[in-house]
């Protein structure tokens, strides 16, 4: 059985910043295994711009922020295979593998790092009444199909969900010259960023209707039309709301989940709030030496977070890699989220051997105003800023310096919250 | 006087904008920091952005390669840019920062590619 020190599984930008903050900390031997036939991920087929403003402090495309990393791996001669999927890993951290060239094999690590992505949300779960014509596509089928395949699309587009990919959608499809008709979101306020609203809708004169959604679809071949209507607080139809507008595609942009087929197989803890593995403050999930990182983790909407989680996650993979021993004197305190905060990545953290300061991501519930994030060791307010606006669109963070917890020697747990006042 | 609505992009709090025009003078409302009154006048006299779109690679190892503005353009031409980049082809090799057409539109910005195509 061949055997690895890391064992990298997913070449976007989460495995590769790993494999180069891995490496960096002294471990030489690493494998990054891609299911796909190049490095980059998701990375690949998202070519606009606005990534890598905190990393690079200039704005490149996906495609331009890939290279950067692929370039790092490359120099740092870091071994991958390509069109080689992983189909199974086991407490043993045995690494079933299948590709083309070596069929079926196993691989040993001592230590993995799960950086898989994810994968949008399947349209199934949609419940649309009406026949299933061709014309509909997810945001994500549809730009790979026009970015990479050079593939046209449709001519005439009805958007479903306002998250990011279906917002850049919109703009992409209108400079190919099709006419997109309206963009309907369930909620009350859009999933995707500020920025992208400005700029990919209302640069085009591209109608966001808020609080709509789809409730039928016409064609029987192909779309013809599609009817949309206003919901009530229950997110139900509101009768006599209904409007139509003729199209010949719907394009769906109702959510990401991250990619944890695998991360179910091993066994390990999974938060039911984020879909991803739960993971202390080094990033390792329940399987001890099994890391991870990315959108595999939770869902990012900024790649600068991906590639800094992903560095972290390298860094104590190579640790427990060089130290190969359990840790003693453990002081493990939970995070709790609380209030408007829906979760927290990590779910807990160990003062005795964190970093001098760790970060934690979160999303809110809903769109707030005037709020203060909050912070709590055992009930008592460490700390609190204030936040003119607050959505679920936007991920935030809270850092925990390992000093605070100096005065808490029997700490038990942390909170995270938003409050009034 | 003409007046404009606009959302501030400049940081998360996305604060809406209200820009009063009157012939030279500008007056930007609803801004929370002086970004905002920036983005308001620059929006009203001149917005720019980047385009990004892809074109056909002939004899590559993929069917596309994506391309992008080299710098902001006028924003009223982003559909003439679009249509010179429509009709354009590229032969592969391409490596980033390639230059596919130069002077786009008559905008005096070039297109470059943003991935490297090798050639098979
Ligand atoms: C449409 C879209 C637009 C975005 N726009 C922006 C933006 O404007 N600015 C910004 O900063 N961020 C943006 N993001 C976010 C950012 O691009 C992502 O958060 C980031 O790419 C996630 O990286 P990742 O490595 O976790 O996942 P991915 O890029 O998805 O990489 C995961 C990799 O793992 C591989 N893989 C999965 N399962 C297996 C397996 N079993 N075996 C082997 N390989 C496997 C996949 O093939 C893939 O290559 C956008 C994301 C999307 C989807
Ligand atoms: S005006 Fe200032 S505070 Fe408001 S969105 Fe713009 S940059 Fe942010």
């Amino acid at each position: 059985m061949a055997k690895h020190d890391i064992v990298i599984i997913g070449g976007g930008p989460a495995g590769l910043a790993a494999a180069v903050a891995a490496r960096k900390a002294g471990i030489q031997d690493i494998l990054i295994l891609e299911r796909d036939g190049c490095l980059g991920g998701i990375l690949n087929q998202c070519i606009h711009n606005g990534f890598g403003l905190h990393t690079f402090k200039e704005e490149l495309t996906g495609p331009e922020y890939a290279a950067r990393y692929i370039e790092m791996v490359e120099a740092e001669k870091i071994p991958y295979k390509l069109n080689t999927m992983v189909i199974d890993i086991n407490k043993e951290k045995e690494v079933t593998v299948i590709n083309k060239e070596d069929g079926l094999t196993t691989i040993q690590a001592k230590a993995i790092i799960l950086a898989m992505g994810c994968r949008e949300r399947p349209r199934g779960a949609l419940n649309i009444p009406g026949y299933r014509p061709a014309g509909i596509y997810s945001a994500g089928t549809a730009q790979r199909l026009m970015n990479i395949e050079g593939f046209s699309v449709g001519k005439e587009v009805v958007i479903l969900g306002s998250g990011d990919i279906g917002l850049i959608m919109a703009r992409r499809m209108t400079l190919e010259g099709a006419k997109v008709k309206v963009v309907a979101e369930l909620m009350p306020y859009s999933g995707g960023l500020k920025r992208n609203i400005v700029q990919c809708l209302d640069d085009y004169g591209i109608p966001l209707k808020l609080s709509h959604t789809v409730v039928g679809i016409e064609g029987k071949e192909r779309v013809t039309g599609i009817t949309i209507a206003q919901v009530g607080p229950d997110r139900k139809p509101i009768p006599g709301t209904e409007e139509h507008y003729s199209c010949d595609t719907l394009l769906l942009s109702v959510g990401l989940i991250p990619e944890n087929e695998l991360s179910r197989s091993i066994g390990i803890d999974m938060s039911r709030i984020t879909s991803g593995p739960e993971v202390n403050d080094q990033l390792e999930t329940s399987a001890e030496g099994v890391f991870a990182c990315g959108n595999v983790l939770h869902v990012h909407d900024l790649v600068d977070y991906v590639s800094e989680e992903a560095t972290l996650a390298g860094t104590n993979a190579a640790e427990y890699v060089r130290s190969g021993e359990e840790k003693s004197n453990c002081h493990v305190v939970e995070l709790k989220a609380e209030n408007g905060v829906r979760y927290t990545v990590p779910q807990t953290l160990d003062v005795n051997h964190m970093q001098d300061q760790v970060t934690v991501r979160f999303r809110v519930a809903d769109v707030y105003k005037d709020r203060y994030i909050s912070v709590y060791y055992d009930g008592v307010q460490i700390s609190k800023r204030k936040k003119k606006v607050l959505a679920p669109g936007e991920m935030e963070q809270v850092v925990l310096k390992k000093e605070s917890f100096g005065d808490y020697p029997d700490l038990k747990n942390i909170v995270i919250c938003t409050e009034v006042e | 006087m003409e007046v404009r609505e606009l959302i501030c992009i400049g940081c998360p709090l996305g604060c809406p904008l209200t820009v009063r025009i009157e012939g030279e003078n500008m007056e930007v409302k609803g801004n929370t920091c002086k970004r905002g009154d920036d983005y308001a006048r620059k929006e009203v006299l001149s917005p720019t952005r980047i385009v990004t779109s892809s074109v056909h690679v002939n004899g590559g190892e993929l069917e596309m390669v994506s391309v992008k503005t080299k710098q902001d353009i006028p924003k009223g031409k982003i559909f003439e840019i679009m249509e010179e980049i429509r009709k354009t082809a590229v032969d592969a090799p391409v490596a980033i920062g390639d230059i596919v057409i130069e002077n786009c539109a008559g905008t005096g910005v070039p297109i470059i590619a943003t991935k490297n195509v090798a050639r098979v």
